[in-house]
């Protein structure tokens, strides 16, 4: 898969990521992403801040400075109740595009 | 989006937050390729390449963060005054040359503004019109209105909210300490609720306070209320006495009311006696409030429908037939209220806007000369820029928000300039501008000039982006090439720019030159009076309720004049009804004795003044024909009249033909009066107008006007004397008048020459400041030129030297710097003539007896401006000819 990250597929990751793990840092984000999507992702980890400043200015999360596990600070990013709701309409926005792509796909393949 | 903007606020700490997240994430991405076993540079490396560019992501938070446009704004801004303290003499002038031109234009508009555009300062001022009829059979194109069409209009209309008539006058207060006149204001009770303006205290008019035979009441102005009652609420409920009778005060009016435009300190009711009126009595001015959504044309079709109803309703007056008033074709003549209120000042100003304006293109022109050196020294700069991948329309967008930036700049000083400027203007301004006191800075007249400033900026930012926005990667490497065909086409630019200021002040220097040329001509007008420096005049008033008797009245008047002529020093005395130039206008429809009307023919309107003998001495009319009145012509009521030349010449075709020939007026019950003599003509209505034929009548007298017998009690006594003018004089002539009686006031004191200067005011006024734009003009417009030749010389220097090298004489190289100079000059000079032809006749309601293409003042401009133009481009040439040769070569 190429670098360039369709906006709304980078934003539903972050979104599941967080609702899996709970609290997390950009880093811890970005190393989460990437073993989920086992080498399929190819993806420039600094395009992930924009796009959790994008989120945060939704109120689908929020951020607090905190103290990492190696004792560094850090910001962490966790879920809104806002958020949380959010990603049960983006994923079934999202089901709903891949069905329909399904659909042009296989016409095209008959 | 606020949080943004918030954000805006706290870039610094936003950034540093962002740096700390991202050292994190690198820091962590290094330490686990460091546990992978990798050394420290290489995992470096890794962590650079897993992560991306750490300066785009930089940006793309940023861009996330804020709101981008404003942003780089911001930065555009800041880089612009930054760059503005590194050229600050460029800056400077850029900025004063704008402050003076917007601030001008500024100052102008706020007149503009305040006596044209705003609306009267009345609610829903915008259906107030003024009741006019016309009488196109007698050639009176305003009549006015008159008691029985307002008693109809106000009974019977469909259209209107309310009708009122009015009428203005003096009255004299006596009772509370010295004598005082105060300015009357007489109205029907609809006219304050026309204008919807509630009284202050008390109440105002009501139908009965107006109804005839009802008690005296009176209401007063803020400001009589203030200077003659010290603002005491009290006030209401006393009484003053005024022409010799009780009034007792009723109301005040706020402070915000103004009547019209014309001062006002007491308002009285008009009460009519419905059983006296008839057909007639015209020119008393009528006001009328539309009602909502009715248009004048529904107005006018509503009057016309009344008129003949008006005419059958009332009695007519004697010596009046039915067909007289059907010939006169009576008929609605409505306007807006704000057209009267604001009269001819219209065409001043617009002139004035206008040409201000033009000074204001050439003061931009010559702002864009300056930037396009400016930025001419910065090609290198946006080169760069350019090579490294600034877009156009990114140096498009830095060049015109510093152009933007420095006319902002500019345009907030304006506001400084205009205020200023604005004062001076008033101070100079004729009276006669109506709406004076509601000029003023406002926030239309602030929008007006935020909007000029951001106008200009792109004006010439727009010139500059068109020359250097277009990136040229080149060159920057060769910044000094002096020979590039670039500097050849920014000289176009700056050619092109001279051209049109040339032109501009052209048209402005030949405007002023056709203003100065009617003052001229004005001046030379004979007025018909003569030495108007010597003459004092002041008008005194004997109110009828102080002395009923007509005869004794005159007598008094006779008394006080006998008191004045036996002062030390003086030439002559006279009196009589208003003086010339003074603004009182009486009239009456001519009937000549004998005469016949032809068909289609109309009476002749004519001027009536009425006198004391020896008016003609003291204001130095001369006598054509005959003899002047005498004392006993006046007492004993005889049937005399004097007339001017133009009449005689009109009427009789020569002053002999017309002396012991009898006329009367329009009605039928007035006497025949002969005619025993002739007097030379007066511009009566102002220098600038025809003569207007007079009758002159004496002060007492019988069957005149309708009346059996008459004597008028306002005169303005005439003294000529070398002594005029000094404050003793002025002294001895008003204790000769309270010598005969101490409650006598004198009003309107001024000279004959005050009253020709009024008279010339409007024309004066719009001379200087005219003048004032012209030399504005006349300097910018050299200013260019100068700068465009100088810079011709810098640029060509080297060729310059390589001449001088090859033995051109020093005269052969300076001449080749001027005929550039006058090429351009000539070029201006043919498009502003052009132009001149083309605007100058929008001022042809500015100018007398010259025509708005007047050659003497076309040949004498252009010549001014070819030898300003010579001598601009003359001083930087002879820089030229000082070039050392080998100076020259080696520059490059």
């Amino acid at each position: 898969m190429s670098k360039e990250v369709l906006q709304g597929t980078l934003d539903l990751m972050v979104l599941r990521t967080l609702e899996s793990m709970g609290p997390q840092h950009g880093f811890g984000l970005a190393k989460r992403i990437l073993q989920v999507s086992e080498g399929l992702l190819d993806l420039n980890q600094g395009t992930l801040y924009p796009a959790l400043l994008r989120l945060e200015q939704r109120r689908w999360i929020k951020s607090r400075w905190g103290v990492s596990d190696n004792n560094r600070k850090a910001k962490f990013y966790e879920l809104t109740r806002k958020g949380r709701r959010q990603i049960a309409e983006e994923a079934a926005g999202w089901s709903r595009t891949v069905a329909l792509m399904d659909r042009f796909l296989k016409k095209a393949e008959e | 989006m606020i949080e943004r903007l918030l954000n805006l606020l706290r870039r610094r700490r936003l950034d540093r937050e962002l740096d700390v997240e991202l050292r994190y994430h690198l820091g962590s991405l290094e330490a686990e390729y460091r546990t992978r076993g990798l050394s420290v540079n290489e995992a470096r490396l890794a962590a650079r390449r897993d992560f991306g560019g750490v300066i785009q992501t930089q940006e793309a938070y940023r861009d996330q963060r804020g709101i981008p446009m404003l942003e780089t704004l911001w930065r555009d801004i800041r880089f612009s005054l930054r760059s503005m303290r590194r050229t600050p003499v460029v800056t400077l002038a850029v900025i004063a040359t704008l402050a003076i031109g917007i601030g001008a234009n500024t100052a102008i508009f706020s007149v503009v503004n305040g006596v044209l555009i705003k609306p009267l300062p009345y609610p829903d001022s915008d259906r107030l019109i003024t009741m006019s009829h016309s009488a196109p059979g007698v050639k009176v194109a305003d009549v006015s209105s008159a008691s029985f069409l307002y008693l109809t209009e106000r009974e019977q209309n469909q259209t209107f909210e309310g009708v009122g008539l009015l009428s203005q006058g003096t009255a004299t207060v006596t009772g509370r300490g010295e004598p005082e006149v105060v300015r009357r204001l007489s109205v029907t009770p609809e006219i304050l609720p026309i204008l919807r303006i509630a009284p202050l205290l008390g109440r105002y008019f009501s139908e009965s306070d107006c109804a005839f035979g009802s008690r005296n009441t009176l209401v007063l102005t803020y400001g009589y209320w203030q200077r003659r009652f010290g603002g005491d609420p009290a006030a209401v409920g006393q009484s003053l006495t005024l022409d010799g009778e009780l009034w007792s005060i009723i109301g005040v009016m706020p402070r915000a009311f103004r009547f019209l435009d014309r001062p006002v300190d007491v308002i009285l009711p008009i009460r009519i006696d419905r059983s006296r009126v008839t057909v007639g009595g015209f020119f008393i001015p009528s006001i009328a409030r539309l009602k909502p959504g009715v248009t004048l044309e529904q107005a006018s079709a509503d009057i016309k429908r009344l008129i003949p109803i008006a005419i059958e309703s009332f009695p007519l007056g004697p010596g009046a037939t039915r067909q007289q008033s059907q010939n006169s074709r009576l008929g609605p003549n409505l306007r807006p209220l704000k057209q009267d209120v604001v009269g001819n000042a219209g065409n001043t100003l617009w002139v004035l806007m206008g040409t201000i304006g033009f000074v204001l293109l050439i003061a931009c022109a010559n702002v864009a000369n300056l930037i396009l050196a400016r930025t001419e020294g910065r090609r290198q700069e946006l080169s760069i820029r350019a090579a490294l991948g600034a877009g156009r329309t990114r140096i498009a967008r830095q060049i015109l928000t510093e152009n933007v930036v420095l006319s902002l700049t500019g345009g907030l000083l304006a506001i400084g300039v205009a205020y200023g400027s604005l004062r001076l203007l008033l101070a100079f301004a004729p009276a006669s501008l109506p709406r004076l006191e509601e000029i003023a800075i406002d926030p239309t007249v602030l929008l007006f000039a935020f909007g000029l400033s951001l106008f200009s900026g792109l004006l010439f930012g727009a010139i500059a982006v068109k020359r250097y926005a277009r990136p040229r990667y080149s060159a920057a490497f060769h910044s000094g090439t002096r020979w590039s065909s670039g500097s050849r086409e920014r000289i176009h630019a700056r050619a092109i720019l001279v051209v049109a200021q040339v032109a501009l002040a052209l048209v402005l220097l030949i405007c002023a030159g056709l203003m100065i040329r009617t003052f001229q001509q004005l001046n030379d007008v004979n007025p018909g009076f003569a030495k108007p420096g010597e003459v004092q005049t002041m008008q005194v008033t004997i109110p009828q309720a102080s002395l009923p008797d007509m005869e004794l009245t005159a007598r008094k008047q006779n008394q006080i004049l006998d008191r004045i002529a036996s002062l030390p020093g003086l030439t002559s005395a006279a009196y009589m009804t208003d003086v010339p130039m003074g603004g009182g206008v009486t009239a009456d429809l001519l009937t000549p004795e004998g005469k016949v009307l032809r068909p289609g023919e109309t009476p002749r309107s004519v001027q009536t003044r009425f006198l004391s003998p020896g008016l003609f001495g003291a204001l130095g009319i001369p006598l054509v024909r005959g003899r002047d009145l005498t004392w006993a012509d006046l007492y004993e009521k005889r049937a005399v009249v004097l007339i001017s030349q133009e009449l005689a010449r009109l009427e009789w075709g020569s002053p002999e033909k017309a002396l012991g020939k009898r006329l009367r007026g329009s009605s039928a019950a007035d006497e025949w009066k002969e005619i025993i003599g002739v007097v030379g003509d007066v511009r009566d209505r102002g220098l600038n107008q025809p003569v207007t034929p007079t009758v002159y009548f004496p002060v007492l007298g019988q069957r005149v006007y309708n009346n059996p017998a008459y004597v008028f009690r306002s005169v303005t006594y005439v003294i000529r004397s070398p002594r005029t003018g000094t404050p003793a004089f002025l002294d001895e002539i008003r204790k000769a008048v309270w010598a005969v009686d101490s409650n006598l006031p004198l009003v309107n004191v001024r000279t004959m020459s005050d009253i020709l200067d009024e008279s010339m005011a409007r024309t004066s006024f719009t001379l200087v400041m005219l003048a004032i734009a012209g030399a504005m003009a006349l300097l910018l417009g050299v200013i260019g030129i100068y700068g465009v030749i100088s810079y011709a010389v810098s640029q060509r220097t080297r060729e310059v030297g390589i001449r001088i090298a090859l033995g051109a004489e020093s005269g052969q190289v300076r001449s080749m710097f001027v005929r550039q100079g006058l090429v351009l000059t000539a070029v201006g000079v043919a498009v502003g003539l052009g132009g001149a032809v083309a605007l100058t006749r929008w001022m042809a309601s500015l100018l007398f007896e010259v025509s708005p293409l007047d050659p003497v003042t076309y040949v004498a401009v252009s010549v001014v401006l070819i030898v300003a133009a010579t001598l601009a481009s003359y001083l930087p040439s002879r820089r030229a000819t000082r070039i050392d040769p080998i100076d020259a070569l080696r520059a490059e």
